[in-house]
């Protein structure tokens, strides 16, 4: 990097949307051989440069790229390809139902004539992937392989391009920490390599260990860059929301003082595959977390809870009184209520309106002679719940799916707070949402305990697990192998919990 | 420790303002744009309209007006039901033979001597039943709308020769004809019944649970499981939603006839159901559409049979320019509401 000029210089860049100005004269240089994260709230305006940059959309005139030295123009992407610049995104873009080597080579398939030549594609597959150290061959299908494997196909296929310049969207959002640090060898030898990395994340942890300088956008325009040295949480922090975050994990309830008796039993839980034998207590006025790494059982233990599976065994008591739960809709009646951490698929009707959204699950309450809406009450509760959290729109006739994450996040808690709930169990409550919206979503998690509501919080991302819970559960292969912070028990600490998930540590439960 | 709130408020209130100005123009946008497709083909029956009249000098006469209103509306009561299935994102291929199979059920009922008005009931509940049997199938035993429907489309077109003997059934004394050929205060009575399939469908659409559960089912099924919607009763109520509209049909296909035939009655007509519910902007994946849009769509189809007639267009160009037209239709308003359209 020293010395050297910048493989990539963004200067000027904006963009405009119809009403909406989404970049406003960026500035962005990189250069061969670092990684350059780039950090920013939701909608600050990080995935819009890197969408110019990757060609699938146009900047406003008077901006100007250069690769090399040299001016160029990318107008889609295949040309961004042919600049050398591949894009991984969030959401991968593989086709699962072809192989490794296909998707390699999608859209550039070696041929002779009209035929495809498999024979010399799988040659420079596995070059390739030899190169990354994959365990799995290039005729796999892609529907065989793991979110992390998938990840390194998509990073081969930016490898057999030939691609200088690679961005990275948030790549360990489903990845393990054992995944995480694979991957974070791996970025490092392309650096090595002297590829230039452009790196978009939420973690402060990850940018910490991973990048050679940090960018900073908010709300389309550029703030500033850091030297490795200079990096540090409160720094980033402040440039990100332009205000200090004092005390960013809200918990103003006393852990000991608001929690009650035990309100939601759960006895030898189990569905004969992925969650077995779990037992635990939760009070009321308590947070309670669950953590794990990533296919330890979790989400599938709260989906059994909620009855959207079925489970085998088990047994469940809410507020002493044994619960029948077959399917979702007993749940919420019997007033436990889930959030999904697929808000998109499994969540929201994105088509729907907000207050549709808000409402759907009270409908046949407030409703007329059980029937007919209330339509008034309906936008009565649409209101009130934009107010009361804070939810960024113009109207509540706008569909859900225009909102931001945050606000989308907002929409779909509000919907289930709308139902009045006694035990409410949040699977990744913050997952794709800006600082602002998770620091409120912090404090609606406080103000309900305080309420008396029992909390379940499941979360990837331990320093919020640490912050906002008083008790956390640790799960491993579909069990739960241990639990920090309940008294006679090891305190909360990222270390205790990570012993305990990784099996280096056993406590009983 | 704790953060002073009037900072976090301003900068909330600054943050939003920004945000605002953009999200209000957007929503004024997206309000134009849901108009836009309740009613977005308007325009071109308006066209089509003024076209005729232009071509013919005879289209615009109250009398040749009645004459297409009364041809759209057994269309309008099935494309009413089809919207139903399609907003869930299913099909219901069996509705012309559920009309068949109603309608025979209709003139057999109204042959009982004294008793004939029970041929409307009997219908009804035929086409309820045999909807019934096609909602089962798919909200319990989980096949694909589109195989069960491809299926009973071509079952019950047998069920209905087998009733009538494979003959033609006739009832000239038909003691419910007036639904067919009679007028309320000067409005055909097939209009009337077309007229208030739409109202009531709206009402369930608009102003009922079951109607938002309807668009939630269509618009994400996975989500909707979660939130505790019962998908299958909803499946359920579709299908028969659509049976009940078929047998309806077959009433009125049958009073305006005073006959009804096994194999003929109702052939294709559920592809102008599909079309009409097409061409009034309803999504084919679901979750998205209304029930005025499909009234809209029903009446340009029967603009259009209705008009090139009276230009005097043969009968196969009729053919041609009606398919030609759903899809010039459909194509432009999916070009002009681009980014939002998604069949």
């Amino acid at each position: 990097m020293t010395g050297s000029s910048p493989i990539l210089e963004m200067s000027g860049i904006s963009k405009t949307f119809p009403g909406v100005r989404a970049l406003s004269d960026v500035s962005l240089n990189v250069y061969p051989g670092e990684i350059h994260a780039l950090m920013g709230e939701n909608g600050a305006g990080k995935s819009t440069l890197m969408k110019i940059l990757s060609g699938a959309y146009q900047a406003d005139g008077g901006g100007e790229i250069r690769i090399d030295g040299k001016p160029v123009a990318i107008n889609g992407p295949l040309s961004a390809l042919h600049h050398g610049i591949a894009t991984i995104y969030q959401e991968l873009s593989l086709a699962p139902n072809l192989s490794v080597a296909e998707n390699m080579l999608l859209g550039r398939e070696k041929r002779r004539g009209p035929i495809i030549d498999r024979g010399s594609m799988e040659e420079a597959c596995r070059t390739v992937l030899k190169r990354l150290g994959v365990t799995f061959g290039s005729s796999t299908k892609v529907s065989e392989l793991s979110m992390a494997e998938r990840q390194l196909v998509e990073i081969a296929r930016a490898l057999i391009a030939n691609a200088r310049i690679l961005i990275m969207d948030e790549p360990t959002t489903s990845l393990s920490s054992r995944e995480t640090e694979a991957l974070f060898a791996l970025v490092r030898q392309l650096r090595t390599d002297g590829m230039a990395i452009i790196y978009i994340s939420h973690r402060m942890a990850e940018v910490y260990e991973l990048a050679d300088r940090v960018s900073v956008l908010r709300d389309g325009t550029y703030v500033g860059t850091l030297e490795r040295e200079e990096i540090s949480a409160d720094r980033l922090v402040r440039m990100m929301v332009g205000r200090d975050l004092s005390s960013f994990y809200k918990k103003n309830h006393d852990a000991k003082g608001s929690r009650g008796p035990v309100i939601l039993s759960v006895r030898n839980m189990g569905d004969g595959q992925r969650v077995h034998d779990c037992s635990f207590d939760l009070h009321q006025g308590e947070t309670l977390g669950i953590a794990g790494l990533v296919g330890a059982g979790r989400t599938e233990l709260a989906r059994l809870i909620y009855g959207a599976d079925r489970r085998t065994i088990g047994d469940i008591t809410l507020q002493g009184k044994p619960l029948s739960i077959r399917r979702p809709e007993d749940a919420i009646e019997a007033g436990v209520v889930y959030l999904t951490e697929d808000r998109k698929h499994l969540g929201l009707f994105l088509d729907m309106t907000v207050r549709e959204n808000v409402n759907l699950n009270v409908l046949g309450r407030d409703a007329r002679k059980g029937k007919i809406l209330n339509l008034r009450a309906a936008r009565e509760r649409a209101a009130g719940a934009i107010k009361s959290l804070g939810i960024r729109v113009a109207g509540d006739i706008v569909p859900v799916g225009t909102l931001s994450g945050g606000n989308q996040q907002k929409v779909l808690l509000s919907r289930l707070l709308e139902t009045r709930p006694r035990v409410l169990i949040l699977d990744e409550p913050t997952r794709g949402v800006d600082i602002g919206a998770k620091s409120e979503i912090y404090r609606l998690i406080d103000e309900l305990v305080r309420r008396g509501v029992g909390v379940i919080v499941i979360s990837s991302e331990l320093p919020e697990i640490v912050g906002i819970c008083d008790r956390v559960l640790v799960m491993r292969e579909g069990r739960i192998a241990g639990e920090v912070g309940g008294i006679g028990h090891p305190p909360i600490s990222q270390e205790n919990i990570v012993a305990i998930a990784t099996g280096v540590k056993e406590s009983a439960a | 420790m704790t953060l002073p709130n009037e900072t976090s408020a301003s900068v909330q209130t600054s943050g939003a303002a920004g945000v605002d100005a953009g999200t209000r123009s957007l929503q004024k946008r997206l309000a134009w744009r849901s108009t836009l497709q309740a009613i977005g083909m308007l325009p071109v029956l308006i066209i089509l309209g003024i076209a005729f009249e232009l071509m013919s000098g005879r289209f615009m006469s109250v009398q040749n007006i009645s004459i297409v209103a009364q041809q759209a509306s057994i269309n309008i009561v099935l494309a009413a039901g089809m919207t139903f299935v399609i907003l869930t994102g299913g099909i219901d291929l069996s509705v012309g033979s559920i009309l068949a199979a109603a309608a025979m059920v209709a003139i057999l009922g109204s042959q009982i001597p004294e008793w004939g008005m029970l041929g409307i009931p009997a219908a009804l509940l035929m086409g309820l039943a045999l909807g019934f049997i096609n909602g089962a199938l798919i909200a319990f035993v989980r096949l694909p709308p589109f195989i069960v429907t491809l299926g009973s489309l071509t079952a019950v077109r047998g069920f209905a020769r087998l009733l009538g003997n494979d003959t033609t059934q006739f009832n000239p004394q038909l003691p419910f004809a007036f639904i067919g050929n009679g007028y309320v205060f000067g409005v055909p009575w097939l209009v009337v019944i077309a007229f208030v399939v739409v109202l009531v469908s709206w009402f369930i659409l608009r102003r009922t649970v079951l109607g938002v559960h309807i668009y939630a089912v269509g618009g994400n099924p996975d989500a909707a499981r979660l939130t505790g919607i019962k998908v299958w009763a909803v499946l359920l109520f579709v299908y028969c939603a659509s049976g009940l509209t078929s047998g309806l049909g077959g009433v009125m296909s049958a009073a305006r006839l005073y006959a009804a035939n096994g194999l003929q009655l109702g052939q294709s007509y559920e592809l102008d159901a599909i079309a009409a519910v097409i061409l009034g902007g309803t999504s084919f994946v679901g979750g998205i559409g209304s029930i005025w849009g499909t009234l809209i769509g029903a009446l340009i189809i029967a603009v259009l049979s209705n008009g090139l007639i009276l230009v005097g267009v043969s009968d196969i160009w009729q053919f041609i320019i009606k398919g030609l037209v759903i899809i010039g239709a459909v194509a432009l308003d999916r070009y002009r509401l681009k980014g939002s359209a998604r069949t």
